[in-house]
């Protein structure tokens, strides 16, 4: 099952072209980007890991590319996101956020039944990934 | 002459096609930076032919790229080498500016740094730090000034040495996403491209910045005092001219740096100067912007000729 997460993710996967557009884009409106990357598919996992510290002072797309196809080649099969922080109102705030990486097989959620007191139920999902310990999930 | 019988030229179209290359300069807006190069910097006579060179080389290969000839991209790495005050890093900010207006770097920003930039104090912090350098330059120019600081054969642990590879590697592999100068003395420069032999080759412009002749640094006073909005008295020009000779006959003379420097200390006397006159005449506009010969010839360059170790 195709994780949906942030901007774009009900389109296909962005071109590295594309993803280098909107990084272009966000960077001509002052915004600082960093990369975050997780094997847990969770959507409540709203806290990725970073990789590297958030970029700022950059003009230009090719360094956080740079950076994009580095955290690639370190995690080839997890989900790695683009975050773009806007710091205009004196807090830095996630003004854009998309995938760019994600495992090529995605094995999707399983619904678990809870049986409460009574007969009441409560459902939530498991993704079957995390059934494996972190760094072995896909 | 008769029509090449080039194989180039697709059938159905004889006349060789006449390209555009005043419509092409004229709407890269690159003749006005060179004009400012010509109007702003003095002398330099080497340096803005070789830009002018760099400049047409581009142009030409952006027309070539039109009609669908080969243009690989030049490799444009530079190297300045020239003594202090000669306008290594003016020229590098108007390089930055040339190359942007060809479309050859997407910014055209310039990212100046020394070594403490990119050298890291212990195991593992060199990396990180030149490529985050090396991140912010991109798209732009990435100046380093002194770059021979980077290489120090007397410690074989250095973490120099690790810097100049990756640059080398950015160098090589990043070669539109920027444009990297090297700046520093020309002999200190010289040894360490020969102990680098992998950089030397991978710098296609070697320029170097001669020092300014006696007219030229007046000219340059002149220039400097124009946008300070000052003048010199008659007799202040022909104490400056002295100064300069005087000047470059001392030791650590930094051309149009020490240049810049003499005129901030005679505005310094000139200040006081007025300031004495408190109850005396009324001061004008025109002594508030005339530099006399008196805030010059105080210099202790005139005092000392060849003792001392620099100018006051």
């Amino acid at each position: 099952m195709r994780i949906t997460q942030g901007t774009f993710s009900f389109l296909p996967d962005l071109s590295d072209a594309q993803i280098m557009k909107q990084i272009e884009y966000g960077l001509d409106n002052g915004w600082a980007i960093a990369i975050e990357y997780t094997d847990d598919p969770h959507p409540r996992n709203t806290y990725w890991e970073m990789f590297g510290i958030p970029m700022f002072d950059l003009r230009d797309a090719a360094g956080v590319m740079a950076e994009v196809s580095a955290c690639r080649r370190t995690f080839p099969n997890h989900y790695i996101k683009v975050n773009a922080f806007d710091a205009s109102r004196g807090r830095e705030s996630v003004r854009l956020s998309f995938i760019v990486n994600r495992p090529g097989r995605e094995p999707g959620f399983s619904l678990v039944r809870r049986e409460g007191a009574g007969r009441t139920l409560h459902y939530t999902t498991r993704a079957y990934a995390t059934d494996r310990p972190e760094g072995e999930r896909y | 002459m008769s029509v090449p019988s080039d194989a180039q030229a697709p059938e159905g179209r004889e006349a060789p096609e006449a390209l555009d290359l005043e419509g092409a300069f004229r709407a890269s807006h690159v003749g006005e930076v060179l004009e400012r190069l010509e109007r702003e910097l003095v002398g330099l006579a080497p340096v803005k032919s070789r830009i002018r060179d760099i400049a047409s080389l581009l142009l030409i290969d952006k027309l070539r790229r039109a009609v669908g000839l080969s243009s690989g991209a030049p490799a444009l790495h530079m190297s300045f080498t020239g003594n202090p005050g000669t306008g290594k890093t003016t020229v590098a900010m108007r390089m930055a500016e040339i190359l942007h207006r060809l479309g050859y770097v997407r910014k055209g920003h310039l990212v100046a740094v020394t070594r403490d930039d990119l050298v890291g104090q212990y195991i593992g912090h060199t990396a990180p730090k030149t490529r985050e350098v090396l991140k912010r330059a991109m798209g732009g120019v990435l100046f380093i000034d002194e770059a021979y600081y980077l290489y120090r054969p007397e410690n074989e642990r250095d973490y120099g040495q690790e810097a100049i590879e990756i640059l080398l590697q950015v160098m090589e592999n990043q070669r539109d996403d920027l444009v990297v100068i090297l700046a520093g003395y020309k002999d200190r420069m010289e040894t360490f491209f020969r102990s680098n032999p992998g950089l030397s080759s991978r710098i296609a412009h070697h320029i170097d910045f001669p020092d300014y002749t006696p007219g030229e640094l007046f000219a340059i006073a002149q220039l400097m005092l124009v946008q300070m909005q000052y003048r010199l008295s008659p007799e202040a020009a022909g104490a400056l001219r002295e100064y300069i000779d005087k000047r470059r006959a001392q030791p650590h003379f930094a051309n149009a740096r020490s240049i810049r420097n003499a005129l901030d200390r005679a505005r310094l006397r000139q200040a006081s100067r007025l300031f004495e006159r408190r109850g005396g005449p009324a001061i004008t506009r025109g002594d508030l912007e005339t530099l006399e010969a008196a805030d010059i010839r105080a210099s202790r360059v005139f005092l000392e000729p060849f003792g001392g170790e620099g100018p006051s």
